[in-house]
């Protein structure tokens, strides 16, 4: 099988389609050996990984988690609370310490932008980005993309709505470089002060109104919207938010009839999406949980497995 | 005092506007005689300044030297010494240190440690007391002292009263108020220049607008307070406009650009993958604004370059990008990042003598400062460039404590060799006269 040629995920804007189709791939693999009763493979056994999370997570956090388990690789987890950065001490000082100890491999969430650029370029290890501020999120843009791949059998000239706060939504940019770079077109809807300055950065296109903007989409994905927001003032309240931006069976009228309802989770019931869609068979939420663990596992066999086989 | 003649050069001054071979004859501290096949003197010093540029000494208007209250990122001495390397013969200290120099005390205590300097060191006192805009400092005071003009700069000065009130007051005193133009509330917790490359990068933005909004004001405020307003570290093409409005207007304002401004844009972060050298305010901004910035500077509504030198500890720097300090030290490139965009020709328009203008003529005659000119009479404040040595940037040779600058590794053609503070050699060839 291929590898990547690379050390480190970082975003899915640097990455190329061919790279993603490689892990797309491998997913798939990976998904068969969680389906059997006993989910352990001795891939990666030997093999130490730091899980260090600077921001709460239970969904990727235990995904992660569970990919290293599943392929037999020794793992340390260091949550926010529990690290040394409140004792004072550096990003820097913290993973040098850690990888003397013979790590391999970093999965980091981090509250700041670029953090997973800074952490890469000191360390030898392999680092995979599991959040940077509102930069990207590319495991939860591949995850997205095999999700959708495994419904729709594709991603090529699909129409994919991407609804909410654009504009702080590391899920979002990640699945914009992705989708777009797989053929997908994406369309983006919220309130203007949810959107990114300069949007057509993106290649993407921009319509205000819901209803439009889902008409005849094969994908819709509401993005969680965090409540500081509202004090920030971009938008009024969230009774406002729910009635012009959020998910209902009338706001999503105009879509395909086979559309794939998104959400990267946790929702906010009734702001984002209403219960009713979230739970209708149209939803593929947890699906794409089920993905995120492939494609973690994926990622770690890539990046640990293929290349450094001894 | 020695007698010492610069030999040979090609002399630019600006303030005569003089451009061509001649001899430079300095005695006592002062410039004696500016003429061709001048005879050194008995006893005197000679300087070859063949295939050389001897200008009058530059002028940065704006720097932070960090002392007192953080020495561990610069003080008077080492600022002073990277100024002299830089090719600079006079700097402006602004206030904002700890304590900050909002007193006389302080004053008194940035001149005194200034006697050991490299160069030339006036002290800018705050406008503010703490400079937290809320009242106003001792300027009359603080000018008796020695201060050389006033500025909260680091922060604005938030409300118009008390703004209009320094502008009214400072007038009175013939005194200078350089103005750090920012809407707090618009910057909010802006990390770089608002635009496409933010998006992208997932940093906060600081919009054009949060400049251009408190600019607009000071200069409605200037129309009525007849201060003397300098603005500081212009950014935005919308700025440049407002400026050159004013100034057609009659207004008595004057303004300032600083080199990385005029060489980068937000494309600096994104391509060095998030550097926190490249983190400043005002932000480095869009191609477009760049491009304003230099249309301003060669129209004449730009009057002078500052390296806005902000230097900090590598500590500091080194960490993720919202967690660093703003800031990007300059006394060591300002002049070659400038000399190689002359020599390159990439700037149609910019010659030496509008550089020499910007860097020297210009600031000494905003400041009020005997300089700036190579006449007789003049203060024998020299610069002598080398425009064929060519090097490249390399922070770790500085003579700042600071290393922080988003140019290292650049080539550039084009530096100074000498500086000669009243008529003391204080550089050679990159070496630092010891102080006595």
């Amino acid at each position: 099988m291929q590898t990547l040629r690379r050390k480190d995920i970082l975003g899915l804007e640097e990455m190329s389609a061919e790279e993603i189709t490689l892990i797309l791939e491998t997913a798939r693999s990976m998904r068969e050996i969680m389906q059997r009763k006993i989910k352990k493979v001795p891939t990666l056994r030997g093999r130490t990984v730091l899980n260090l999370f600077y921001e709460p997570s239970t969904r990727t956090k235990a995904s992660f988690e569970l990919a290293q388990k599943y392929m037999s690789a020794d793992s340390v987890s260091v949550a926010g609370t529990s690290s040394s950065l409140v004792k004072g001490e550096t990003l820097k000082d913290t993973v040098r310490n850690v990888e003397v100890m013979g790590i391999e491999c970093v999965i980091m969430r981090h509250p700041v932008s670029g953090s997973a650029y800074y952490l890469a370029r000191n360390v030898e290890a392999s680092v995979i980005n599991a959040g940077d501020g509102m930069h990207e999120h590319p495991t939860q843009g591949l995850l997205d993309m095999f999700t959708i791949l495994d419904k729709k059998g594709r991603l090529e000239e699909l129409k994919v709505t991407i609804v909410g706060d654009i504009r702080h939504s590391r899920v979002a940019r990640s699945n914009i470089w992705g989708l777009q770079k797989m053929g997908a077109e994406v369309v983006v809807s919220g309130p203007p002060t949810l959107m990114p300055p300069d949007l057509e950065a993106f290649g993407i296109k921009y319509c205000p109104c819901l209803e439009d903007a889902v008409d005849g989409a094969d994908v819709v994905m509401a993005l969680r919207l965090q409540k500081e927001r509202q004090e920030g003032g971009l938008f009024p309240t969230l009774r406002e938010y729910a009635e012009i931006y959020g998910l209902t069976s009338q706001s999503i009228a105009k879509a395909k009839d086979d559309l794939l309802i998104m959400h990267p989770g946790p929702i906010n019931r009734g702001v984002e999406i209403s219960s009713e869609l979230a739970d209708s068979n149209r939803s593929v939420v947890l699906e794409q949980v089920t993905g995120g663990v492939a494609i973690r596992m994926a990622l770690l066999y890539l990046l640990m497995g293929g290349v450094k086989e001894e | 005092m020695t007698t010492l003649l610069i030999k040979g050069g090609r002399v630019v001054d600006s303030f005569s506007n003089f451009d061509g071979q001649a001899d430079l004859l300095i005695k006592d501290g002062v410039i004696e005689a500016l003429e061709k096949g001048l005879k050194p003197p008995s006893g005197s010093e000679t300087i070859d300044a063949q295939d050389l540029i001897v200008m009058p000494g530059l002028i940065d208007m704006h720097v932070h030297l960090r002392d007192p209250g953080y020495e561990y990122k610069e003080d008077i001495i080492t600022g002073s010494r990277a100024a002299a390397a830089g090719g600079f013969t006079a700097i402006a200290a602004m206030a904002n240190t700890d304590p900050v120099c909002d007193n006389p005390t302080t004053i008194h205590y940035v001149l005194e440690r200034a006697g050991n300097a490299a160069v030339n060191v006036y002290p800018i006192g705050a406008l503010t007391k703490g400079l937290e805009g809320k009242e106003m400092a001792e300027l009359g005071r603080m000018k008796n002292a020695g201060a050389i003009a006033f500025s909260d700069d680091g922060r604005p000065v938030v409300n118009g009263t008390i703004m209009r009130n320094a502008m009214q007051y400072a007038a009175g005193l013939d005194a200078l108020v350089i103005a750090h133009e920012e809407d707090l509330d618009l910057a909010a917790k802006g990390m770089m220049h608002e635009g496409s490359v933010s998006s992208v990068l997932g940093l906060r933005g600081i919009p054009a607008s949060s400049e251009e909004a408190m600019l607009a004001r000071d200069l409605m405020l200037l129309k009525t307070t007849g201060a003397r307003l300098h603005i500081a570290h212009v950014s935005t093409a919308g700025s440049v406009q407002l400026i050159r409005r004013a100034k057609a207007e009659g207004l008595t304002v004057t303004a300032e650009v600083t080199p990385h401004h005029l060489l980068l844009t937000d494309r600096a972060v994104k391509n060095s993958g998030y550097n926190t050298n490249t983190k400043v305010k005002p932000p480095l901004r869009s191609e477009q604004d760049r491009q304003a910035l230099w249309e301003g500077l060669l129209d004449g509504t730009i009057d002078a370059i500052a390296s806005d030198h902000a230097p900090h500890h590598t500590d500091d720097k080194d960490v993720e990008f919202d967690f660093a300090p703003f800031g990007i030290a300059g006394l060591e490139t300002t002049l070659p990042l400038l000399l190689d965009e002359l020599f390159s020709g990439r700037i149609k328009g910019l010659t030496l003598s509008l550089l020499v203008d910007k860097m020297s003529t210009a600031p000494a005659r905003i400041l009020g400062l005997n300089g700036g000119a190579l006449q007789p009479g003049s203060a024998a404040d020299v610069t002598i460039v080398d425009p064929k040595r060519s090097f490249i940037v390399n922070p770790e040779t500085w003579h700042s404590k600071s290393r922080n600058t988003p140019f290292a590794g650049r080539q550039l053609s084009g530096a100074p060799v000498w500086t000669i503070v009243g008529g003391s050699v204080v550089m050679k060839e990159g070496v630092i006269a010891e102080q006595e």
